[in-house]
């Protein structure tokens, strides 16, 4: 026979203010571990999205970023013509020879960017899925015109479609904005590859990204590209070689996401053990009599435990309600991997929230648990002689 | 003083509640003061670079390199007394993960022009002799366990291939905010192996004059404005301080999360202070029949909490001083990664702040309790 | 009940004898509860001499503790005065009150009250940390106390290591530490046993037979009563003998 919850959420309700400060410390451990997981969800989502399962990604040989990596026309024109290169609907191969370069820009609220300033070709848009021009359009060839990144848009002046940017010497007309899944691109500025390249490096590209026939088939194109004595490149799938770039920055924001969070845990509930510890001695005549009327001590450990995790919960939900706010807000860093600044969205998702729950339903449980047993091995002669 | 005895049997009423409550509070320094050490650090960092130095770089970016040529015309500038430059090379050292910065520089002109990175003479001389000779930092040689004189491979990215260096000389920076993990070798063993294809990634000019610093660099810009390849040239301090700002809005979410902390464990505080409180109102009411003053009986709570959160604050801080030491591998990232006696004193600070916020409500509460009330409900 | 043998009918300061130490006159005082009045003391005039043993009883209710806290100074009136020690209880303010409580009154209370954190000692020494006294003064003082309550050998026990009659004493060699005018008893023996209350009533007749204190002592134990020279009697807030 279990002790009706009734019970304990009225006692809650008699000792307003000692649950409610409890409640709202937990709340607040809550808040930030939501939200420093947003912080490294958002960056992960970044970087992660950043990519499609089904295309290659080429660079030379023994780069490890795209900066580093240089191949000439010949090799692109080669891997062009290779049979597992897919084709549009015209029979045009869905590749993307691009130039890579990193420049100094002036953020809006100061300080200096290195932001991403991408060369592609005209089939980008195809190849790279999930970009989609959201303002504006897409630039012209042979134009010296650009299409800007929402999140760069929002991050650096200048950058409203018909503004101009003047970088490499030159002005550069921001013709459309661009989104991408709220991947890396989104930080990104995108022009002609073939504009681009007398402006920085010359006759290089930095990468090739390309269609696969037969996205399955990927073991046996890096084998092929790899080995061709006419190129010297190494192949990898597009979303890995992304998400290598995201690996050290996200375990390192996951890292002080936990660490952050734990440690404020630890101090919330003990603030938690305080409480029930109180309501437990000043409730002591009430147990007595519960064990009078026959529950059983194991009832009254639940009970307890279960109004521990009552007052842990509220504070959850307070705290999930208090960071939905920060939900796409847009913060940069830069990815020391990639050089390059990244833009990305605080982003907290249903998953997070019941992370956040569950994060606030074990706080509760631990914090109740001794005050909990305490209660449970009380004497009845005892208990009911403080009446 | 003679309160105190009244004061410590207090606190330890419930030594439990008393323990978890300080537990907190040290918990909460910790946190703090980890934080807070990141800013500091951080903005020491900014400050690490010299007034009297500038960096010419690529008005493109620090990516693009400049051409060598650009030499004789920097040298010439009025105002400049010397010219160095180097390139980053970005070489891996077996584990990718394993950071560490290499930097190819202009042999005998560049370390002149840092004398705050100490390098024995001797030392020196060795890594001028040789062309692939390299000078590495003393937290690096003790990182990978290297020693002097023995040779190390490392794989190129940027310039691809394997490439050996010799170490010959270890260096060891003046202020600690300047990392001691870095390695220097020679740009013209770059040079030749690139077959003379690579050119300075950046010049650093020493100035006669420090307070000419804005002047002279318009006058570099404006020289070179026209040609293939723009400059910026901006004071060294500048350009340092310019990498911390890559780092993007850090500060403002640290001082956020430590707000959060701080009112987390204020409302833990206060609430133990009230329920301590509530326990004792039978007995301030006697005290004060016995005729303690109001003010007298406020200020033993106030006491009271504040001790508690001290103590508490005293020992976070005291486990962050343990924590945050160059000793710590953050360290690679943030150089000298530190404790400041600022942070401390702070960290101090708010633990007694907290301790008197936490106990204003009781104690204005046991100020104004009408003892004939208190007195009624026990008789 | 002893007949009254006092000079407690004398109400004139002309005869006042100087022995006078406690002087009530027209005493009124109300209790509001959400708006409606209680009177609790319903004019009162008394006159308390120094080195008398006063007892008074009542029902519950009647008032006899607020007027024991009304003497004390700390109950307010609306009407009327209370001269303790030749002061004006009821026109001194908190802090004044405060000060001359600590130097002029001794309360013992029916539950002792004592501090559980603290020991006997500390305990006792506790309305002496209010003084200029040193510390060496104020353990004469606490040991003095301890050995007229006979407790000399518990000093360092802990209230709940007590019984109910030895923390009683504890609470009377409080209320006398700091040698104070007058004690105020507020039912000394109604927590104890009958043979701890012998005990306590025992101690309270030798500190007024032999030490010469004022005690005015509030109960409903006719036995304990008779230990008085006087009796009265409060009956919805009127006092009679």
């Amino acid at each position: 026979m279990k002790i009706p919850l009734i019970y304990n959420l009225r006692s809650l309700k008699q000792r307003p203010i000692s649950t409610l400060t409890t409640a709202i410390g937990m709340a607040l451990v809550v808040a930030v571990f939501v939200a420093m997981m947003a912080l490294s969800n958002g960056f992960r989502a970044a970087l992660v999205g950043t990519g499609a399962e089904e295309n290659a990604f080429i660079v030379r040989k023994g780069a490890n970023d795209e900066m580093s990596s240089g191949l000439s026309r010949q090799t692109v024109s080669t891997i062009s013509s290779l049979p597992f290169v897919a084709k549009d609907d015209e029979g045009r191969p869905l590749i993307s020879p691009e130039t890579f370069v990193v420049i100094s820009l002036q953020r809006i609220n100061g300080g200096m960017g290195n932001v991403v300033v991408r060369g592609v070709s005209p089939q980008a848009i195809k190849v790279r899925s999930g970009v989609e021009i959201i303002e504006g359009k897409m630039f012209r060839i042979g134009a010296r015109e650009i299409v800007v990144g929402k999140t760069l848009a929002q991050t650096f002046p200048n950058t409203a479609v018909g503004d101009q940017i003047t970088f490499g010497g030159q002005p550069w007309t921001v013709v459309g904005h661009f989104s991408a899944n709220g991947s890396a691109f989104e930080s990104e500025i995108w022009g002609e590859n073939e504009q681009f390249m007398p402006v920085f490096r010359g006759e290089v590209f930095q990468s090739v990204t390309f269609r696969m026939t037969d996205p399955s088939a990927f073991a046996g194109v890096a084998e092929t590209l790899e080995n061709d004595p006419r190129l010297f490149v190494d192949a990898h799938r597009e979303v890995d070689f992304y998400e290598n770039q995201s690996a050290q920055l996200g375990t390192i924001l996951n890292f002080v996401a936990v660490f952050i969070a734990s440690i404020m845990a630890v101090g919330a509930v003990f603030g938690a053990i305080n409480t029930m510890y109180a309501a437990v001695a000043s409730r002591a005549p009430e147990i007595g009599v519960l064990l009078t009327l026959g529950f059983k001590p194991r009832n009254v450990l639940s009970s307890f435990m279960v109004e521990s995790l009552v007052i842990a919960l509220i504070g959850g939900i307070i705290g999930c309600l208090i960071v939905l706010p920060i939900n796409g807000l847009v913060t940069s860093t830069t990815n020391w991997s990639s050089f390059s600044e990244i833009a990305f969205a605080f982003r907290v998702t249903p998953r997070l929230l019941m992370y956040g729950l569950l994060f606030a339903a074990g706080m509760g449980l631990i914090g109740g648990f001794f005050p909990a047993w305490k209660a449970a091995r009380q004497h009845v002669v005892e208990a009911l002689r403080q009446a | 003083m003679k309160f105190a005895r009244l004061v410590w049997a207090n606190i330890f009423r419930n030594k439990r509640r008393t323990f978890l409550t300080t537990a907190s509070v040290a918990v909460a320094m910790f946190l703090f003061a980890s934080l807070r050490s990141i800013i500091t650090t951080l903005e020491a960092s900014a400050e690490l670079g010299s007034e009297a130095r500038l960096i010419t770089r690529n008005a493109i970016g620090i990516t693009f390199p400049l051409p060598e040529a650009y030499t004789s015309r920097l040298e010439s500038t009025r105002g400049i007394r010397s010219v160095s430059w180097a390139n980053w090379f970005g070489g891996v050292y077996q584990d990718p993960q394993d950071f560490f910065a290499q930097f190819a520089v202009q042999g005998e002109s560049y370390f002149a022009m840092y004398p705050e990175i100490h390098v024995p003479d001797d030392q020196l001389d060795a890594f001028l002799r040789e062309r692939t000779a390299a000078i590495v930092g003393a937290g690096l040689m003790e990182r990978f366990g290297w020693s002097l004189d023995q040779t190390v491979t490392l794989q190129g990215t940027i310039f691809p291939g394997d490439w050996e260096f010799t170490i010959r000389g270890v260096y060891t920076p003046e202020n600690p905010s300047f990392s001691d993990q870095a390695m220097y070798f020679r740009y013209d063993y770059l040079f030749e192996r690139t077959n003379r294809q690579v050119t300075p990634g950046w010049f650093v000019l020493q100035l006669e004059d420090p307070t000419a610093a804005a002047d002279i660099s318009t006058t570099i810009d404006a020289l070179f404005e026209n040609s293939t390849a723009p400059t910026a040239t901006e004071t060294e301090r500048a350009f340092q301080a310019g990498f911390v700002t890559m780092w993007g809005n850090v500060a403002g979410l640290v001082r956020a999360i430590g707000t959060a902390v701080f009112f987390a464990i204020l409302l833990v505080a206060a609430n133990t202070m009230m329920m301590a409180a509530r326990e004792r109102i039978n007995e301030v009411a006697v005290m004060k029949t016995l005729g303690f003053q109001n003010r007298t009986l406020a200020t033993l709570v106030l006491a009271e909490a504040t001790i508690i959160t001290g103590v508490g604050g005293l020992i976070g801080l005291f486990l962050a001083k343990g924590f945050i030491n160059p000793a710590n591998p953050v360290n690679v990232m943030l150089p000298g990664f530190n404790l400041t006696t600022g942070t401390f004193v702070a960290g101090v600070g708010i633990s007694i702040a907290l301790g008197l916020v936490s106990g204003a409500v009781p104690a204005w509460q046991s100020a104004r309790l009408s003892v004939v009330q208190a007195l009624r409900r026990v008789a | 009940m002893t007949t009254t043998k006092l000079s407690s009918d004398q109400t004139s300061s002309g005869s006042q004898t100087a022995t006078a130490l406690v002087e009530i006159r027209d005493l009124k005082k109300s209790y509001y509860r959400d708006s409606q009045e209680i009177p609790v003391i319903e004019g009162v005039t008394l006159t308390i001499n120094r080195g008398e043993f006063l007892a008074m009883m009542g029902p519950s209710g009647s008032g006899k503790s607020t007027l024991l806290n009304i003497i004390a100074g700390l109950d307010s009136t609306e009407h009327g005065s209370v001269i303790v020690a030749g002061e004006n209880v009821t026109a001194m303010s908190a802090r004044e009150l405060a000060t001359w409580r600590g130097r002029h009154i001794g309360f013992v209370f029916q539950f002792y009250n004592l501090l559980p954190v603290l020991t006997a000692y500390q305990n006792i020494e506790l309305p002496l940390l209010l003084t200029d006294l040193s510390k060496k003064e104020r353990k004469e003082h606490v040991r003095t106390a301890l050995d007229v309550v006979s407790l000399s050998d518990r000093a360092e026990h802990f209230p709940r290591q007590l019984s109910g009659g030895q923390q009683q004493r504890v609470g009377i060699a409080r209320a006398i530490v700091s040698d104070p005018t007058i004690i105020l008893a507020d039912e000394p023996t109604g927590d104890l046993d009958a043979k701890s209350a012998e005990e306590i009533l025992d101690l309270l007749t030798r500190l007024n037979e032999e030490f010469q204190k004022t005690i005015i002592m509030v109960t409903h134990d006719a036995k304990a009563a008779e230990r008085a020279h006087a009796v009265m009697h409060l009956d919805k807030g009127v006092l009679s003998r």
